[in-house]
């Protein structure tokens, strides 16, 4: 399926009381439909999502001291 | 808290010490891809993670989502291809698989895995980046001296091309530790290619009234005759913040990155690249990253109204201008006088000034910026 911009889209199925909801709570925001309103949230809770799960991979304690002691060395702190 | 990198995590392509040794032994007998300097900056900047969440240079499904939507396959906001070009002829013997290396000057400075070799249409890629075709567009006449064949795949850097800059640049995963140990949760990122004039200084005040942190990032590399040099802007800037900027309020450092003049499209890729440095906030100015006519003066901060879901907040800041009522620099919306009042700085009487070794007159120019500039001698890119 195409939506208006041309790129592939799928139909979900949400509960009528919050489309309505939602239809409400976007009226006068940047927001111009309820697809692109849950759209947005639902790339936000996964965005949020792989951060968590990713969060094993940060740098070491050593990789952090090795930059704050470059940072010193050049003057940032 | 510094911004989340773009795509979730922050790209580390670079190798281990030990193991570039061994894959640079690899790579002198791997077929080879030359680069010029943009593109090994391109190499650089995808290792380090600056432009997060590409892996290397994109695929023909990425490129052509990124073209058409503004994104990549996997729906995350893009907007410029990071592509390598190649011609027939340096790849005969590569098929999609193989490992190539990629050298400049000779010297292997990454290694590709070859996912797709595919070909291109420079007219649409120009039309979809620059919104024209015209070849008298700087990013367009760039685009037509390209190779027929674009090849994509991860890569991983053997080693890093030399800075000059070297003391004033950092890659993202310095600043975000940076910005974590200076205790800055809001960081307004302020993307140049200029020298600073008080129009800049305004911008970057007002936006640091409300930030904890300013992050000044030029652009250093490839720039269209007539810009100013990257030495000169570099120095420039250490004279203004020296002498006008709080201490502790302002990161100053360098990106080693080419300007493609494509107006909205790369406003929002500058925003995403400061996100991925840590900042949490973008400032877009009149005409970002505009040349000529081509684009409207406020187009850029049209284009982000399409990107509810990139992860920085952009700080539209109105042009800046000195009015001799209010006694002071002050923007179209907090100031109610006429522009009979208004004094504009025109960059080309600026530049006209500074080429003649003049020093603009104060209200456009603190006098210890231009000293800088006008001891260059030549400060502009011929």
């Amino acid at each position: 399926m195409r939506g208006e911009k041309g790129g592939k889209y799928t139909t979900v199925s949400i509960p009528v009381t919050l489309y309505n909801r939602i239809k409400a709570m976007i009226e006068g925001t940047g927001f111009t439909s309820v697809s692109q309103f849950v759209t947005y949230v639902l790339r936000e809770v996964i965005a949020d999502m792989e951060r968590q799960k990713l969060e094993s991979e940060a740098i070491t304690e050593e990789e952090k001291e090795k930059i704050i002691e470059r940072l010193k060395a050049l003057g940032y702190l | 808290m510094v911004s989340r990198p773009h795509g979730g995590r922050l790209v580390n392509r670079v190798v281990s010490k030990k193991r570039a040794k061994a894959l640079a032994e690899e790579a002198r007998e791997l077929p080879k891809i030359e680069v010029g300097p943009s593109l090994a900056a391109d190499v650089a900047n995808i290792a380090h993670g600056v432009y997060s969440p590409l892996e290397g240079f994109l695929t023909q499904d990425d490129y052509l989502s990124v073209l058409e939507h503004m994104r990549l396959y996997s729906d995350i906001p893009w907007t410029i291809p990071i592509v390598l070009d190649v011609g027939r002829d340096e790849i005969n013997s590569v098929k999609e698989g193989d490992d190539v290396a990629i050298t400049h000057n000779g010297e292997p400075i990454a290694v590709m895995r070859v996912e797709q070799v595919f070909g291109w249409d420079k007219k649409r890629h120009a039309e979809a980046v620059y919104r024209t075709t015209d070849p008298n567009h700087p990013g367009v006449a760039q685009t037509y001296k390209m190779k027929e064949l674009l090849i994509g795949g991860p890569i991983d850097l053997i080693k890093d091309i030399p800075e000059p800059f070297e003391e004033v640049r950092l890659w993202p995963v310095e600043t975000r530790v940076l910005f974590r140990e200076l205790g800055w949760k809001r960081i307004a990122g302020f993307q140049t290619r200029n020298v600073p004039h008080r129009g800049h200084e305004y911008v970057q005040k007002a936006a640091l009234t409300f930030m904890d942190g300013l992050f000044i990032n030029p652009l250093v590399g490839w720039k269209k005759p007539g810009d100013f040099k990257d030495e000169v802007i570099v120095a420039a800037y250490k004279a203004l913040i020296s002498h006008y900027y709080p201490k502790g309020s302002v990161v100053f450092s360098v990106l080693r990155m080419r300007m493609r003049y494509a107006g909205p499209r790369e406003a929002i890729h500058h925003a995403i690249v400061r996100k991925n440095f840590g900042c949490t906030h973008f400032i877009v100015g009149r005409d970002h990253a505009g040349v000529g006519n081509y684009y409207g003066p406020y187009d850029a901060w049209e284009i982000f109204r399409e990107f509810p879901d990139l992860g920085i907040e952009p700080l539209f800041i109105r042009e800046a201008f000195y009015c001799r009522k209010c006694g002071g620099y002050v923007n179209a919306k907090i100031c109610p006088h006429g522009p009979e009042d208004r004094v504009r700085i025109s960059g080309t009487k600026l530049r006209e000034m500074l080429r003649k070794g003049e020093r603009p007159p104060e209200i456009f120019m603190r006098p210890e910026v231009a000293e800088v500039i006008i001891a260059h001698g030549d400060p502009f890119i011929h």
